[in-house]
């Protein structure tokens, strides 16, 4: 039983029922979900919370879904493992690596579409929709296929060959599109406009959003019931940055965090800040396209659009739509906002694989230079609680780091081996 | 006829320039601003579109030209 009271304008306030809609007809200001915290905290425990499933539905009651019977393929409840060789690379003896990369369809978006994609069967939708580079097109496609309903992704023609077949195994109708960043970007503005189908980012998302919280509610239930010092967060559109925010305040004001009073989410639930809340939050972008990094670092009040120009195509949104609110929350937290150079994404990535046995996508390569940009500059003192997220699963983007594959090449003879083990060795 | 809800960002060298104006002049576009904050060195409108759907493609086309950025209010569909 979801605890929703509709849906609210983030610039003018007006209140909309519940319904696939996104945008205020009166400003077309984004439309976020507005909770009834009051019954929730009546209801909500942290026991209640470990009777749940092992996925993002142990949160059901913070979630804006009515069904008993989400579209549930195990989206969540990933680990968060003490990373003691990476800390002791970086000069961090706390820290902490929330692994999103093995969810099912081995990125964090199986949270946000599985609230999606229940909204959208709530809804009576029959097909669910997407544009993605990569990740969103993959989990649509799997979410699609447990609801027993159609699923239709447009993605770029120059899209990874892992991120193609990773959607294209659950039997979607795939659209790949041949033309700029642009191209794609009005095309599935305007397929959105003229077909009755719940896009997953578009129509869906209010509640498509909501999915990251999750990110925020783990991390804390697995560090028990306490908030980190900082946070390093990969970042597109923003969305996930601001909903671990709001998922990290909820918790304090709903008094599920251990020694944290319980208080009132005042005039906007959307902006509440706890002060018992004291995360700071920092921003990663790839400086290919970094709208969000660039605003902050310029003080600027509107994040201007770029044509993204990366490696970390999971990254690359030109237009962030939570670009503004997901600024706000770098100043509110006092956390930082850092570009890391292209040239830095593919050492991240090894540098994670070979401290950690961790794989991840040009996503998680960004996450981990921007940690360590942060732990280099001082943002983050050595003895500090830190987690950083990582987002996808390697094997998504192998092309990017392509130049480790250099095996010893030798014949099938044991001399062979022995000189060429020894060469290497000396 | 047509309806589009775009945003428009001004870099610091068109913030003074009547785009609008002209994109209603020239184009018979009918333009409808619901949010905007144009400052000295930058600027963004979002503002509602209503034509016909050729003259509305023309007229976004010539607005590109003009160097300012024009985008779909909801920010990027495309996701990661």
């Amino acid at each position: 039983m979801a605890f929703v009271k509709g849906l609210k304008c983030r610039e003018c306030d007006r209140e909309y029922p519940s319904e696939a809609l996104n945008v205020c007809d009166f400003c077309f200001g984004p439309l976020e979900v507005i909770y009834d915290y009051a019954t929730i905290s009546e209801v909500i425990s942290q026991d209640r919370v470990a009777k749940g499933p092992l996925s993002i539905w142990r949160y059901h009651d913070l979630l804006p879904a009515d069904s008993e019977d989400p579209v549930d393929i195990m989206a969540g409840f990933t680990p968060l493992l003490k990373a003691r060789n990476l800390g002791k690379k970086l000069g961090l003896n706390n820290l902490y690596i929330k692994n999103d990369s093995v969810n099912p369809s081995f990125s964090f978006k199986d949270r946000v579409v599985s609230v999606a994609a229940t909204k959208a069967v709530e809804f009576g939708f029959d097909t669910l929709a997407c544009a993605s580079t990569g990740n969103l097109a993959c989990s649509v496609a799997a979410h699609a296929a447990r609801a027993g309903i159609q699923a239709v992704v447009f993605i770029p023609s120059d899209l990874e060959r892992g991120k193609i077949i990773g959607a294209a195994v659950y039997g979607p109708t795939m659209i790949s599109v041949d033309g700029t960043y642009d191209d794609v970007n009005r095309l599935c503005s305007e397929v959105a406009d003229n077909y009755p189908w719940a896009f997953v980012n578009i129509n869906m998302r209010p509640y498509y959003a909501e999915g990251s919280k999750t990110l925020g509610y783990e991390v804390a239930e697995q560090l028990g019931w306490r908030l980190p010092d900082h946070v390093v967060v990969p970042a597109a559109s923003g969305a996930m940055f601001t909903k671990i925010w709001k998922g990290f305040n909820e918790l304090a004001c709903l008094g599920m965090l251990d020694g944290v009073e319980a208080s009132s989410f005042g005039p906007d639930q959307n902006t509440v800040h706890h002060p018992a809340v004291t995360t700071k939050m920092h921003m990663t972008q790839a400086a290919g396209c970094s709208p969000i990094v660039t605003a902050w670092e310029n003080g600027n009040t509107h994040v201007m659009p770029v044509r993204p120009n990366s490696i970390a195509k999971s990254l690359a949104i030109g237009n962030p739509a939570d670009g503004v609110y997901s600024m706000r929350v770098i100043q509110k937290s006092c956390g930082t906002g850092y570009a890391v150079p292209e040239d830095e994404i593919v050492d991240g990535i090894k540098l994670l694989a070979e401290t950690e046995g961790i794989f991840t996508e040009t996503a998680g390569g960004v996450a981990i230079s921007g940690l360590r940009h942060a732990a280099e500059s001082g943002a983050i003192k050595p003895d500090e609680l830190t987690v950083v997220y990582i987002t996808g699963n390697g094997l998504k983007t192998q092309e990017a780091v392509e130049s480790v594959v250099n095996p010893l090449s030798i014949k099938p003879f044991m001399g062979a081996f022995e000189e060429a083990f020894n060469q290497r060795s000396s | 006829m047509g309806r589009q809800r775009v945003k428009f960002s001004f870099p610091a060298d068109m913030v003074k320039e009547p785009v609008i104006y002209r994109l209603g002049r020239d184009f018979e576009i009918v333009t409808n601003i619901r949010r905007a904050d144009v400052r000295e060195d930058i600027g963004w409108v979002i503002l509602e579109l209503d034509g016909e759907d050729a003259a509305i493609e023309r007229g976004l086309a010539w607005v590109g030209t003009t160097g300012v950025r024009v985008d779909p209010v909801t920010g990027d569909v495309i996701d990661g």
